[in-house]
């Protein structure tokens, strides 16, 4: 930018400053500049030398003026970034010489003050907080965040972008305030605007009843497991998906306005303002299971055995088959363990103690 | 300035459902036409439902990357982007003709002018063509050869049928092809017969479909007899009945996209200056258009 900051404030001035504790108002051809510091006065056409020792207020005015993305969510998290609120120039200003750092999602973010004293940012994934650069891809353009993102260190797809599956071993370096929203956006899409209403007071929650009235089509079906008596099943469908185990956001939608859900939400920093289409895919397949009318079957297992099915059930359920060891025989629901159980109750059709599903 | 937003169906399972989205909004973005270029999914984020607050711009221009006029691009995109006054009758349509109606987003209050898809946009026509010369590797395709476009169809909405018909049609009169069919999954003219319903020994395949898929890369291929097992590929050509099939990819992944793209919001009325030349400058189209 062309524009020196001094004579950018001069302009300004005309119409008053008060930002961040600099003030400053323009009269004639004098400019009267004001912090908690310091009362100056400089020639508003030559400002730059009689403001030298204010020079990191007047920085700091032109770039949230000049520099910042001026969208409203994204320079108010810029400004949560560096904790702009709390403190004042100085002390801001001798934070990010050192590096200010913030988590969002699984992102970890460092604002720091380059060699020009321009801000510039650091964006990594949190698990590499303390990794060198050298250690680590380096990333410069914000559509690089589409890929990294996608899939997860296995390989496997990641439809739900604030899954925590995140995978490291990359770095956004020396991104500047624009790049740097810009690429959080491209990992986790909206969350600065549905964070910034929120912090604003009005996020607008559209909760589960509501979301699925509104859709239509194959998802139309889903509307109808609404009218059972109660909202149990909610709560189970966010047990099962909305918990920090498999999404990021904080989920601030219940059944209803009226009714919020007992299920823990979640501690993420940005919030879910409704069911996601994941959530939506998922209801109509339980809406579908859900119709069926419950039978009584008669089933012989072991007290140990019936402990195996529930380890399993655990062991699928918070995703740690992956996790338990070829001969590690001890775990029920290792894959040695499991196959002898199905070798043993499970008939030649694949039911469980010999016992159709459907009466024959 | 104004925004473009490519609002595409995306996927829970496959990871490349979003790549041509992706591609061909990098492509829009380099020209500078537009204050800034979203994807923006049905299935995938930002969401339909969300992406509007992301961009700063009081004009957005939202361009569905679909096939066809029906309940995806009249009902489940302007519904989840809120639409104000929204009906299908702001297209004032015959099932192919939509360009564009102009509505204020509830949530967000910007003015959206949101367009007809780009399936059945009339420069598509071009990048079937453009396909069936990438796929034969022979920049003059057309005599002695036939060309079958392929659409899903379904019986549920006419307007499916109608779009592949629609450059069917175009693309015959032009009378580069010896013969021109337009064939579907699931209703008649199926693509599994496809050697009978041409005399041409070689035969150019076009799924009219924006991303490679379980249709596309499947299904079509399968039914058409090109292979017994999609995982185990196939020639190109392939010989089916004594005939040569030329069976390329879905129309979508074609670069010449970003184009079609363009033209919609143009026609909506964004000023997109020498966008369309540099992207067609990019991606071939310039050929295209002056034939």
């Amino acid at each position: 930018m062309d524009t020196s900051p001094y004579e950018a404030l001069a302009e300004a001035a005309a119409d008053g400053v008060d930002f961040d504790g600099l003030r400053a108002e323009r009269q004639g051809g004098q400019l009267s500049v004001e912090t908690p510091e310091a009362t100056l006065t400089a020639p508003a056409e030559t400002p730059r030398s009689a403001l030298a020792e204010i020079s990191k207020y007047v920085e700091n005015w032109f770039f949230w003026h000049q520099t910042a993305p001026q969208a409203a969510a994204r320079w108010a998290f810029l400004r949560w970034l560096e904790a702009a609120d709390a403190n004042g120039v100085p002390e801001r200003y001798d934070a990010l010489e050192d590096g200010v750092t913030c988590s969002w999602g699984q992102l970890h973010l460092t604002v720091s003050l380059d060699a020009d004293g321009q801000r510039r940012y650091d964006l990594r994934h949190e698990a590499d907080a303390g990794v060198a650069v050298a250690d680590l891809e380096r990333y410069e353009d914000p559509r690089d965040a589409r890929d990294i993102a996608k899939l997860d260190a296995d390989g496997e797809y990641r439809p739900l972008k604030a899954a925590p599956t995140l995978r490291g071993g990359w770095v956004f370096q020396d991104l500047d305030a624009a790049s740097l929203v810009s690429t959080v956006d491209f990992f986790y899409p909206a969350t600065m605007e549905n964070w910034h209403r929120e912090c604003e007071g009005d996020l607008d929650i559209s909760h589960w009843h509501e979301t699925m009235a509104r859709q239509t089509g194959i998802y139309g079906v889903i509307e109808t497991w609404d009218r059972q008596a109660g909202h149990e099943h909610v709560e189970w469908v966010a047990e099962a998906c909305c918990d920090d185990s498999q999404c990021l956001k904080r989920r601030e939608w219940g059944y209803d306005a009226e009714t919020p859900l007992e299920t823990d939400g979640g501690s993420g920093i940005f919030p879910c303002r409704e069911p996601c289409s994941v959530v939506v895919s998922a209801a109509r397949q339980w809406t579908k299971q859900e119709g069926e009318e419950a039978r009584t079957y008669e089933f012989e297992l072991t007290p140990s055995e019936k402990e195996q099915l529930e380890t399993i059930v655990d062991a699928v359920a918070d995703g740690q088959v992956e996790d338990i060891r070829p001969a590690d025989v001890r775990n029920e629901a290792n894959q040695l363990r499991v196959r002898f159980l199905r070798a043993k109750l499970f008939d030649d059709d694949g039911d469980l103690g010999g016992v159709p599903t459907e009466n024959k | 300035m104004p925004a473009l937003v490519i609002a595409a169906h995306g996927s829970h399972l496959n990871p490349d459902s979003s790549t041509p989205t992706f591609e061909h909004a990098d492509r829009i973005r380099g020209t500078g036409a537009f204050e800034a270029v979203r994807e923006a999914f049905w299935k995938e984020e930002p969401h339909f439902r969300e992406v509007l607050r992301t961009l700063d711009s009081d004009t957005v221009y939202v361009v569905p990357l679909f096939v066809s006029e029906g309940y995806f691009t009249e009902e489940v995109i302007p519904r989840e982007l809120r639409l104000e006054g929204w009906s299908p009758d702001l297209w004032e349509s015959d099932g192919t003709s939509a360009t564009h109606a102009t509505c204020t987003a509830n949530d967000t209050g910007q003015t959206v002018h949101y367009c007809g898809p780009v399936g059945t946009h009339h420069a598509m026509s071009d990048v079937i063509v453009r396909r069936a010369e990438s796929v034969t590797g022979d920049p003059d395709v057309g005599a002695g050869v036939g060309l079958a476009v392929v659409g899903h169809g379904t019986e549920r909405n006419e307007n499916s049928a109608k779009a592949i018909e629609y450059h069917a049609d175009r693309i015959r009169e032009r009378g580069r092809f010896d013969e021109v069919k337009a064939l579907f999954m699931d209703e008649d003219p199926e693509v599994d017969d496809v050697t009978d319903f041409f005399d041409s020994e070689d035969i150019v395949v076009v799924p009219l479909f924006i991303a490679d898929g379980y249709h596309t890369q499947e299904d079509i291929p399968e039914d058409m007899g090109l292979t017994e097992d999609y995982r185990t590929g196939w020639e190109t050509p392939a010989e089916v009945d004594g005939k040569r099939i030329w069976y390329s990819g879905a129309v979508g992944t074609e670069p010449l996209m970003a184009d079609v793209i363009l033209e919609r919001a143009a026609e909506a009325g964004a000023a997109v200056g020498d966008a369309l030349d540099q992207v067609r400058e990019q991606t071939g189209g310039a050929a295209l258009i002056e034939q």
